[in-house]
């Protein structure tokens, strides 16, 4: 099984990798077209701010790419952010996977980032039987659509995970979700 | 709902924990990636670790550790101490750290708040604060406690957040070794006038310093070291008693 995890410059590949590796799984951190489509699982992390992100993935026509791809993607916290239509993060055009969904900030109001461990609610899809508690640190979210398979309640009820088809999604950091994350990744291990 | 977070807090020379009485007389407390893994599964939410160490020697080591922490623990941490660049920072993140948190560096350069806020995004970025009340007045020291600046702590900390902190760490420097509780009316104060999350450190001594902090004051999380350390507090133990206080406790 090759998983690679995809380097723009804009995410936390060294914990993603260890992560796999403490599941017994090699991957690989690459930004190689070739590398990733002959991957069987892709993982698209990210930490940072979207429009130099974005900036990065374009450069690197990743842009292009991940929309396109068939097997099992897993975008993370940021990398969620960029699956969807549009951030409010330096007002950037994401990709569009996640057709129409908007990412919005959180009200100031309320402390900013939503950061630590908070629990997943109305699970389905690939995180169904997990309501635990899991380890989030975000400004910006995705709000509730038609692709949400797992919400999170902060100002307000939030996608805390996405999927359309092959395309699965989470605004939470699974690498640093203690054994509860090694769950979800074991899930997701076993879409192929 | 968002949970309270434990965060035990290890001190870093030479690669070895260690952990002063009010920032004096070192006392050696284990090797930290051991001690990270034993938190880690003992339930702890984040780890924080401060290197202590000023020599270039000492800081490659602990680019070495952080990596090895990386590599054994799935659970965030944060590292602190030395940090006074873009460059600082970026290494310890490329190795693995979730958070780096700035203190002196910070004070004599508050742009660079801003510039680890706008490269990193400021979930990154954790100020660290050490004051003491002094004349009725709690002032901002530097360099582990060692001097005085003219900087009062809760314009400091709504200065820090403007510039793109994205977490406080406040250590009451009266309360840091005495395990005789948290800086209650302090934080409590620093939690009303800014809305980031926010970090008690200092004076931790028996669970109900725990319960305390977090019934009293609106911080996100409490850090200790010692009574971690020294198995005077098991996490397991602490998480069950807040639990049964009604804290909201993962």
């Amino acid at each position: 099984m090759k998983v690679t995890i995809i380097d723009y410059g804009a995410g936390n590949v060294f914990s993603v990798k260890a992560a796999f590796e403490r599941l017994g799984k090699n991957a690989i951190i690459s930004a190689d077209a070739e590398e990733i489509k002959s991957s069987d699982l892709v993982i698209f992390p990210g930490v940072g701010h979207a429009e130099d992100a974005m900036a990065q993935l374009k450069k690197s026509q990743i842009d292009l790419l991940l929309p396109n791809l068939k097997q099992p993607v897993l975008g993370i916290c940021l990398g969620m952010q960029l699956m969807c239509q549009h951030t409010e993060e330096g007002d950037t055009e994401g990709l569009g996977i996640f057709e129409d969904l908007k990412v919005v900030k959180f009200d100031p109001k309320f402390k900013v980032p939503h950061m630590g461990w908070n629990n997943l609610i109305d699970t389905k899809s690939i995180l169904e039987d997990v309501n635990e508690d899991v380890y989030f640190v975000h400004s910006y979210f995705a709000p509730i659509s038609k692709y949400t398979i797992a919400s999170c309640q902060y100002q307000e009820k939030f996608s805390a995970a996405l999927q359309k088809d092959n395309f699965f999604a989470c605004q939470f950091h699974p690498e640093k979700s203690g054994e509860v994350g090694s769950k979800i990744l074991t899930n997701f291990l076993k879409q192929i | 709902m968002l949970k309270k977070r434990i965060t035990p807090c290890l001190d870093i020379k030479n690669g070895r924990t260690v952990k002063g009485i009010n920032f004096e007389g070192l006392v050696d407390a284990g090797d930290p990636v051991e001690l990270a893994k034993i938190y880690s599964q003992n339930g702890a939410d984040e780890l924080v670790f401060l290197d202590i160490t000023a020599t270039h020697e000492g800081r490659k080591t602990m680019l070495e550790m952080v990596k090895n922490v990386a590599l054994s623990i799935n659970i965030p941490f944060t590292v602190g101490g030395g940090i006074s660049s873009l460059e600082d920072a970026a290494l310890l993140l490329k190795n693995g750290a979730d958070k780096i948190s700035v203190n002196s560096s910070a004070v004599k350069n508050p742009n660079l708040i801003k510039e680890l806020a706008q490269k990193f995004g400021n979930q990154c970025v954790v100020i660290a604060i050490d004051a003491k009340l002094i004349d009725n007045k709690w002032k901002v020291f530097l360099n582990g406690g060692r001097i005085e600046t003219d900087l009062e702590l809760f314009a400091w900390a709504k200065e820090a957040v403007n510039l793109g902190a994205g977490e406080i760490l406040f250590t009451s420097m009266d309360h840091d070794g005495t395990k005789n509780g948290f800086a209650l009316e302090a934080l409590k104060k620093m939690s009303e006038i800014v809305n980031v999350p926010i970090i008690a450190s200092g004076g931790c001594g028996n669970m109900q310093h725990f319960k305390d902090v977090f019934l009293e004051s609106k911080v996100d999380a409490a850090l200790a070291a010692s009574v971690f350390h020294f198995g005077e507090i098991k996490i397991p133990d602490l998480k069950t008693y807040l639990k049964t206080n009604n804290i909201e406790i993962r």
